[in-house]
């Protein structure tokens, strides 16, 4: 930037906090076998690598402590590292894991995942085991360059645009046409289905498994579809037919 | 209370300047006093369309910087006594509009004007952004091609996030869609998309069809905004779009093949 004597008098200031909502995925640890993990994250991460691909992450050790399993939360941060993932943060850890994350510069958040699922009357959604916080719902089209996550649900009325991305830990319904990428169930959850109107998608994805348009069939293509996992393959059905 | 309206794309070449030219001049026809502001710092275009360039002498970085004040910098139309240009700077960058002083100096107009048109630049960047962030409508100019289309909706994406009215939570920006240099023939054959497919895509309110049209060249190189030659197809179709704009229904036109003799006498619609 070049500097101008006159502008003096308008300089800003070079810094500012704001407060923003991020969304992250969360690594929900149930066993402290690190080979497993890797094992295990590996298989995840080819499913998606574009997705996973020096994404931030937060590893969840609640249900560890819980059962009192311990885990080395350094070599815990280096299977994760060394699959491109970044380590932004840990929760549900006991004090020393707390500290061994902080010596690490790894954050520590207390656990308070949704507000919701405390709620004693919250709707029932499935009869899903996962958990799953209430739906988000989305009336304005989603468009080329945006990017939606929602913890739970995503409902959209309006389209989506091709270049939108949309990812849900739940089900996908768009009461529109679908052209940019779905992904559902984004945490691994394979009961997740994706629901749209019109089929037109750039890339639809459950749990990690996943379709390009090329090959989305034509008979499929530009119908009101339902797309579900069976045994780790994609299915699409008219809704129709169903 | 002033209504600030961004003529804006994405992708460069368009028709925004055109555009930004003809409603600015048909907004001031009708009555309302009106400034068009050139929000292309380092390109500047409007002052050529408007056929003011030879009387630049402070411009839109000027009042910024405090170099100028605005009734300094501002030029009146010589064929509308009610429309004010603001030029962009040929010498400066981007980077010398600021999130500060744009929203200084339009706050400034609303006080004394009823519209302020915003012609961006191409692109997404700083200007882009500036030129959108305080906007009240968007005129989204696309042309009827896949990549024109696909910025316009890359940036109907940025106006629901990126704008002062999405970032404080106030209604949104109102976005309309204007379809410009369309050819039907070339839709006809395939070459080009048609008004149903782009509005398919864009799902978005469609202000009117400007035609591909050699009075458009012939308007700008004589300085004269398109919308003044009453005769030709364009400026009747931008005459449509202000009327519409502001509120009068008209049906749309230039979507079809042009018509014989017989249908260009008879022929409304
Ligand atoms: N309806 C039309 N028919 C024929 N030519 C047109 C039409 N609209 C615009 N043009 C031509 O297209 C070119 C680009 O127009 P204009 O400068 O208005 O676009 P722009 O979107 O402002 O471009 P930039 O992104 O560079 O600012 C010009 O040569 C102009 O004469
Ligand atoms: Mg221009």
């Amino acid at each position: 930037m070049s500097t101008d004597s006159q502008n003096t008098p308008h300089s800003t200031s070079v810094l500012e906090f704001k407060s923003s909502t991020f969304s992250v995925p969360v690594l929900v640890l149930s066993n402290n076998d690190l080979d497993a993990i890797e094992q295990q994250l590996q298989k995840k991460i080819q499913l998606a690598p574009e997705f996973f691909k020096n994404s931030p992450i937060v590893f969840d050790v609640q249900e560890l402590n819980a059962q009192k399993i311990d885990i080395d939360i350094a070599a815990l941060a280096n299977v994760i590292r060394k699959f491109g993932l970044m380590p932004i943060g840990i929760r549900g850890g006991n004090e020393q894991q707390a500290k061994s994350a902080l010596d690490l510069h790894i954050p520590v958040y207390s656990i308070h995942n949704n507000l919701s699922s405390d709620a004693p009357k919250q709707q029932k959604n499935t009869t899903q085991t996962t958990e799953i916080s209430s739906a988000t719902l989305i009336t304005q089209p989603i468009r080329s360059g945006q990017r939606i996550y929602a913890k739970g649900d995503l409902i959209i009325m309006a389209q989506v645009s091709a270049g939108a991305e949309i990812m849900a830990e739940g089900n996908i319904h768009i009461y529109n046409t679908l052209r940019g990428r779905a992904l559902a169930g984004v945490q691994g959850n394979p009961d997740a289905r994706i629901f749209c109107f019109d089929l037109q998608a750039e890339l639809i994805s459950i749990a990690g498994n996943y379709k390009i348009s090329e090959d989305i069939k034509d008979s499929t293509r530009n119908k009101p579809v339902q797309i579900y996992l069976e045994e780790h393959t994609l299915f699409i059905q008219d809704i129709r037919e169903h | 209370m002033a209504r600030i309206i961004v003529v804006t794309s994405g992708k460069g070449g368009v028709g925004k300047t055109t555009t930004s030219a003809a409603i600015a001049m048909g907004l001031a026809k009708k009555g309302h006093k009106t400034a068009v502001i050139d929000f292309d710092v380092g390109l500047r275009n409007l002052d050529l369309i408007m056929g003011c360039e030879r009387r630049v002498v402070y411009d839109f970085v000027n009042v910024i910087n405090g170099e100028a004040s605005l009734n300094q910098a501002l030029i009146r139309d010589k064929h509308c006594d009610q429309l004010y240009i603001l030029p962009a700077s040929q010498t400066r960058d981007k980077d010398a509009l600021t999130q500060e002083g744009v929203g200084k100096v339009l706050e400034d107009l609303a006080k004394d004007f009823q519209y302020i048109v915003c012609d961006s630049p191409a692109g997404i960047e700083k200007g882009a952004h500036l030129a959108m962030y305080f906007a009240d409508d968007a005129f989204v100019v696309t042309n009827p091609e896949v990549s024109s289309v696909r910025d316009s909706d890359r940036m109907l994406g940025l106006l629901s996030s990126k704008s002062r009215r999405a970032e404080q939570n106030e209604e949104p920006i109102k976005e309309y869609l204007l379809l410009s240099r369309y050819a039907p023939d070339r839709v006809k054959l395939g070459d080009m998309l048609s008004v149903d497919d782009v509005q398919d895509i864009l799902s978005l309110h469609l202000l009117g069809v400007i035609p591909e049209s050699k009075s458009v060249l012939t308007a700008s190189n004589s300085g004269v905004p398109v919308i003044l030659d009453e005769k030709s197809d364009a400026g009747q179709a931008y005459a449509d779009i202000v009327a519409r704009y502001l509120g009068e229904e008209r049906p749309h036109r230039f979507i079809d093949e042009k018509k014989g003799l017989f249908g260009k006498l008879f022929g409304g619609k």
